[in-house]
């Protein structure tokens, strides 16, 4: 019965979004480390993208209000670095998710998502966010951004 | 108590320099060093608060914004070169460069120490450390072998930012001690491999190595240059003037 619980938490958070890249969820993105039940409290453990991303504090209000609507109230969430956030932790379908959104998936190797060519130039190392940089296709010309890998 | 005060060394220095980098904030040369500029920053910051974090659980009655908010000038145990402020592009592209390059090898070690929190903190923060590095390093390349006026820009920005580094590399007796006990970094072995990234970087940038001079210090024991009381104002001055404002 607690096994069920625990993964029918797990299916709750793969359902939040990440605030910033809605296509895929907090759970996909890797940021929801463990969860556990302990003493009637459910712990959740989270860890940041980059230590200042922003989103940190809309991730823990986006869990609280996921769980609250659907009928839990004794959790905690706490935010761990160890280990820390890896580019790694992101499964080939997530990946594949955010190419088909726009965003050259984390690698070695930047793929346009417009053209998939392999082809590009570095814009910018920073982007709109932490964990994106800017480059250009040299076949179809488009700009896109690119997971950084880390 | 000795813990305490390393911690909030670590954390003054990524604050401080965190704050000095916002202000490039729509005050880049381009849209890209801008946002460069303050991704940077951000990373700081977000560093700065993990240190604070713990300082205040170590602490047991302050909390971090206490920490960053409401203390003075001589209780800031930051590295000067991280107040210093901002001058031009260059001189700002140097004291990143300098800075991040220690910081990278501190890190590198203090994700090794017997204290579980500060070398967790440590290997998150290096992986953001070295991308800085990077960036910082294509920058004095780009600027020193770039023109003329560049070439010489820059090397007076190093000229001058130079006596901020020897306080790096000292120890005092709190430090010694934690050495000891291997929680902290024995940065004064740091500067060997620190050397031979500057020196290798600066060869590459068709730049000249100051020679060592009387290197400026006292970071550590609370005695800053006079930026840093301007910069904690402004950083300090809604909590300070309104204390109960909530964001």
């Amino acid at each position: 019965m607690q096994n069920g619980e625990i993964e029918h938490i797990w299916k709750l958070l793969n359902s939040v979004p990440d605030p910033e890249i809605p296509v895929i969820s907090i759970v996909e993105l890797g940021v929801v480390r463990e969860i556990k039940k302990t003493d009637n409290y459910i712990n959740i453990l989270i860890t940041p993208t980059y230590s200042g991303c922003p989103a940190v504090k809309t991730f823990t209000d986006d869990i609280k209000e996921c769980l609250k609507m659907n009928g839990f109230s004794n959790f905690k969430i706490k935010l761990t670095y160890d280990p820390p956030w890896t580019t790694d932790w992101m499964s080939s379908q997530t990946k594949q998710k955010l190419l088909d959104y726009g965003i050259s998936p984390p690698s070695n190797q930047t793929v346009c998502p417009q053209c998939k060519s392999t082809n590009s130039i570095l814009v910018s190392e920073f982007g709109a966010t932490a964990c994106k940089s800017l480059y250009k296709c040299k076949d179809c010309l488009e700009p896109f951004e690119h997971f950084k890998c880390i | 108590m000795s813990l305490l005060n390393y911690t909030l060394r670590i954390g003054d220095s990524s604050l401080i320099l965190a704050q000095r980098l916002a202000e490039w904030c729509t005050n880049g040369p381009t849209l890209e060093e801008d946002i460069a500029l303050t991704n940077i920053s951000l990373d700081l910051f977000g560093q700065a608060n993990g240190f604070l974090e713990y300082a205040a659980t170590l602490d047991g009655v302050k909390t971090a914004d206490d920490f960053a908010f409401k203390r003075n000038e001589n209780q800031y145990y930051n590295f000067l070169i991280t107040e210093i402020e901002n001058g031009h592009f260059g001189d700002t592209i140097i004291r990143q460069f300098l800075f991040s390059a220690y910081l990278y090898l501190f890190f590198q070690k203090l994700a090794t120490s017997k204290d579980e929190v500060l070398s967790a903190l440590a290997a998150k923060s290096l992986k953001e450390i070295k991308y800085h590095l990077k960036h910082c390093s294509s920058w004095v390349i780009r600027l020193g072998d770039g023109t003329n006026e560049s070439n010489e820009k820059i090397q007076s920005s190093i000229n001058k930012i130079w006596e901020y580094t020897g306080e790096l590399f000292e120890l005092d007796q709190i430090e010694k001690d934690l050495v000891k006990k291997e929680i902290a970094v024995n940065r004064e072995a740091l500067k060997f491999e620190w050397d031979q990234i500057i020196n290798t970087t600066l060869n590459q940038a068709k730049l000249m190595r100051p020679k060592d001079q009387v290197m400026k210090t006292g970071g550590s024991k609370g005695i800053h240059t006079k930026h840093l009381e301007l910069l904690l104002k402004e950083m300090q001055f809604i909590p300070r003037k309104y204390p109960d404002a909530k964001w």
